[in-house]
């Protein structure tokens, strides 16, 4: 007996209703009133069907901090949130520098089961940015890793991002670049401007992401591979990413939903689960990157979520972890930012969070946009209702949400991954998990 | 009012009334009475994460004035210097049953996060949290200028202020603009570009690079301290150079108002941002800022803890 | 509300109490007033007037103020502290007047006495008041009374003050 799932009276992104007949994880049909009478019928009235969110940007802390999360919980997390693949950062402990951890990472993922893990490989040994990882071996593991990125840590030196940079383009990686001036953001807290001299918290300034940002869209011209730069936050950022790719520079971007909503006049209340890095930045910065995703400069959102224990967080600003959770709250904050302003249509969300990143990360079977045939994976969100958040009702196992207290837009309801539900009426559906 | 953290929690009227409650504490400290019975029965713990025996001293001389029982929590040989968080020492201090904390961190904000926390319920006193804000120097300050300077009138209206120095790294600096302005002073900030911090433009202040213009007009000079290793940060190229601009000499000195005063909030690095003649001069009034510093701590003791109602069931 | 006494009786009384410290004290140049702030400086301050012209000399004229001494400080906000202003002549060995406004628990005058002891030893220490009500909760009497006004414990009794009030005249209020 065949596996079949029909949701009813679904709003496709360009704002069709339809209904959508799934077979043996597979979009069978995407029509107007399917008739069927052996399916799990789901009404999803009101309800946008998009496809499965795919995070090209996610810390999963595992090996290492499982205190903190573990690729399980961050699975669980992922599909709570509406996520069919997650990409695992390989800041990990020890560090995803070799296949032998990143095909640990992989097997987690499989295990879980929820989504998809891809595991993202380290650029350099122990993200040390003096000599590359095995970035070959990597990329011919079973995890097949494609992108690579020493995230927390930025490739500083020119020569090794200019190698890293060459050294892809034998399997058409991409490189994520952390972008940070490691010189102009030693000891630095938070965004350096005017709340940072009333609070006497070491200033983080733009310019250290910029420059960074401009120099490797010229290094990236010049020996003419691949770059993706990760969570930009500034205005000016977003203005040399969009001349690079005027010129045709083969550049991508993301962004973080905390930094289409979130200002640094949160840290006003030092209290350190608004400590991130990149920091939180100004209103104008903010509203630079919300044109930028919408005009497509910026090419996707991703998540950056960074659990952390609550210890790492119940101290004083300076002595806390930088980070944040994401993964539950990412669309949500995504239709507030974008949506609800009506900045983006729910086709661009569909774009920025699926099919963008899925194509950056050359992640087959993801960001297929509910084409008939596809595998479906795919996420209903009904944008009428609104929760709020409560960090002790998290699905990670951290709790540090910026966002404890806020009423968000749009529930996810239904989370499908290879066709089967990950997510049903909002409760993790472990059936195709762990056994 | 609960904690005294930032300036910015303070209104002009509350001020003023902490700056009155010291006159009056001075003058009974000034006459026989070395002891009120005020805060008999309290404990305040002096919680010094950083040293600065200064400010100790003269929190616990204003808390025993005042009658309260003292305990002094200090990093060195305590816990703190082991590496226990501020959160199971905010437990230690409720478990011991503290009606305030008069503490002094090296990261901005911790009396904040003390503060703001459920860990402990009594009032916090900021004694000077990393470079972010010591609001009881700039409330002895304030009175210092007043009691020199005021005319009788209750706030510092049209008083010019140059705050001169490491304004980057001060948290005295920070406390003193905002209480300055509150009060009606006018304020100009002087140092190099280097060490004022970006964002100081919203500030509500006047700056200048440029110490010889602004020392003949103003009624007071405040020098800041400036810390030796700013120099090996490249902030300025040596203690030299610092001086001959930014410092405090007795040729600049004698361009300055007949009326006008000399302060530093101590401790002073003699022969870098300020000369020793300066510093003993006549015109100088920093020992009688610190000796202001208890009378001024005593009023944010009194007002902080006076009105606390006792806890039901006591402790 | 109902008034008690009357601007001419407050000036009666004031007298009277005038005379009486006199006639209790015959050195008066031993004496020094202390009026309680607020209002008990102010009468202080009269009381003084009156002595003077009767003995034909200066009498000491103070303020002490109470405040850093009370024993109900947690219980209400924090109050502006008064100033206490001793005469030259200081408290040591001389005749001190406590004058004050109302005479009610009592515990205003235990605080005076706790803070004029931390001042010096006066040779006596006698108090003034222009009204008492009753109501004592500590073992405490005045020495000269300008007017006793049997109260309920419902009511409160103030007394209003030309310098402050521009009037002279005691209310007598009812609280609920």
């Amino acid at each position: 007996m065949s596996q079949r799932y029909l949701l009813k009276n679904a709003q496709l992104p360009n704002g069709a209703l339809t209904d959508v007949l799934i077979v043996d994880g597979v979009i069978d049909s995407v029509a107007v009133n399917i008739a069927t009478n052996d399916a799990e019928v789901f009404d999803v009235t009101d309800s946008v069907v998009l496809p499965g969110l795919v995070d090209l940007h996610t810390h999963l802390r595992q090996p290492g901090r499982e205190d903190a999360e573990t690729v399980d919980s961050g699975s669980r997390a992922g599909a709570k949130g509406g996520f069919t693949a997650l990409s695992a950062m390989a800041n990990t402990s020890p560090v995803a520098d070799n296949a032998g951890v990143v095909e640990q990472v992989f097997r987690l993922g499989q295990e879980a089961g929820l989504l998809d893990v891809f595991p993202i490989g380290a650029v350099t040994r122990g993200l040390a940015g003096q000599e590359l990882s095995e970035i070959g071996a990597m990329a011919d593991s079973i995890a097949r890793v494609r992108v690579f990125s020493d995230d927390g840590n930025c490739v500083f030196d020119p020569l090794v991002m200019r190698r890293a940079l060459e050294y892809v383009k034998k399997f058409d990686g991409v490189i994520s670049q952390h972008a940070q001036e490691p010189r102009l953001t030693i000891g630095s807290q938070m965004n350096e401007g005017n709340v940072s001299s009333i609070l006497g918290l070491k200033g983080w300034p733009a310019i250290a992401e910029e420059a960074i940002i401009a120099r490797d869209v010229l290094l990236v011209d010049h020996v003419q591979s691949r770059l993706h730069i990760a969570h930009v936050t500034t205005a000016g950022g977003v203005e040399i990413i969009r001349w690079a790719k005027a010129r045709g520079i083969n550049v991508t971007a993301e962004v973080t939903p905390h930094h289409l909503l979130l200002t640094d006049e949160l840290a006003r209340s030092y209290d350190p689960v608004f400590k991130v890095n990149p920091p939180l930045r100004s209103e104008k910065d903010v509203m630079a990157l919300r044109e930028a995703l919408a005009d497509g400069t910026i090419d996707i959102v991703a998540t950056d979520h960074a659990p952390h224990t609550m210890e790492s967080k119940e101290c004083e600003w300076s002595e806390a972890s930088f980070g944040m959770i994401g993964l539950e709250t990412a669309l949500s904050v995504v239709q507030k930012a974008m949506i609800d302003t009506g900045i983006m249509s729910w086709e661009q969300v569909a774009d920025r969070l699926s099919t963008a990143p899925a194509r950056i990360a050359g992640y087959e079977y993801q960001g297929k946009n509910l084409a008939v045939g596809s595998r479906a994976n795919l996420t209903v969100i009904n944008p009428k209702k609104t929760w709020i958040v409560d960090r002790d009702l998290v699905t990670s196992k951290s709790r540090n949400t910026p966002f404890h207290g806020y009423e968000l837009p749009g529930v996810i309801t239904h989370t499908f991954f290879n066709g089967v539900p990950t997510l049903l009426n909002g409760v993790i559906n472990q059936a195709n998990g762990k056994k | 009012m609960r904690h005294l953290l930032s300036i910015a929690d303070l209104s002009k009227t509350e001020a003023i009334s902490i700056l009155d409650t010291a006159v009056e504490l001075a003058r009974i400290s000034d006459g026989t009475v070395k002891k009120l019975p005020t805060l008999r029965g309290r404990t305040i713990v002096n919680l010094f994460a950083e040293d600065s025996t200064r400010t100790r001293i003269s929190f616990e001389a204003a808390a025993k004035r005042l009658s309260a029982d003292v305990i002094n929590f200090s990093a060195k040989g305590s816990s703190l210097s082991k590496g226990e968080s501020l959160k199971d020492t905010a437990l230690t201090l409720q478990a011991m049953g503290a009606d305030a904390v008069v503490i002094r961190h090296g990261a901005s904000g911790a009396p904040q996060r003390l503060a703001d926390s459920e860990w402990m319920q009594g009032s916090v006193i900021n004694a000077g949290d990393g470079t972010h804000e010591h609001p009881s120097q700039a409330l002895l300050d304030a009175f210092t200028i007043r009691k020199h300077l005021g005319k009788g009138a209750p706030d510092l209206h049209g008083i010019k202020v140059a705050i001169v120095g490491d304004v980057l790294h001060s948290r005295v600096a920070r406390s003193n603009v905002l209480l300055l302005n509150l009060l009606g002073a006018k304020v100009t900030l002087v140092a190099p570009p280097t060490l004022l911090p970006v964002g100081v433009d919203s500030w509500p202040v006047n700056i200048s690079y440029n110490f010889d213009e602004v020392v003949a007009s103003v009624d007071v000079v405040m020098m800041l301290r400036v810390q030796q290793e700013r120099m090996t940060d490249l902030f300025f190229p040596n203690a030299r150079e610092y001086s001959r601009y930014f410092g405090l000499n007795a040729d600049r000195l004698s361009t300055m108002s007949p009326t006008s005063i000399v302060m530093h909030p101590g401790p002073m690095n003699r022969g870098l941002e300020i000369s020793a003649d300066v510093a003993d001069s006549a015109r100088s009034v920093i020992v009688e800022q610190v000796a202001n510093g208890v009378s001024v701590r005593m009023a944010i003791l009194y007002v902080l803890l006076a009105g606390q109602p006792l806890e039901v069931g006591g402790k | 509300m109902s008034s008690a006494l009357s601007a001419p009786e407050i000036a009666r009384a004031l007298i009277r109490i005038s005379h009486e410290i006199l006639e209790a004290n015959p050195d008066s140049s031993k004496i020094t007033l202390l009026g309680i702030p607020t209002r008990g400086a102010h009468l202080a301050h009269r009381i003084g007037v009156h002595m003077r012209e009767f003995a034909g000399h200066e009498i000491a004229v103070g303020t002490l103020d109470i405040t850093m001494h009370r024993d109900d400080l947690r219980m209400r906000p924090p109050r502006p502290i008064m100033p206490t202003s001793i005469p030259h002549q200081g408290v040591e060995g001389r005749e001190v007047i406590l004058i004050d406004d109302v005479l009610f628990s009592g515990r205003t005058i235990r605080s005076a006495l706790d803070a004029l002891g931390e001042i010096g030893r006066p040779r006596r220490v006698q108090l003034a008041v222009l009204v008492d009500r009753g109501h004592r909760e500590l073992p405490i009497r005045a020495d000269f009374v300008g007017k006793n006004i049997p109260t309920s414990i419902t009511q409160s009794v103030k007394l209003h003050l030309t310098e402050i009030d521009s009037v002279d005249e005691v209310m007598l209020e009812d609280q609920r």
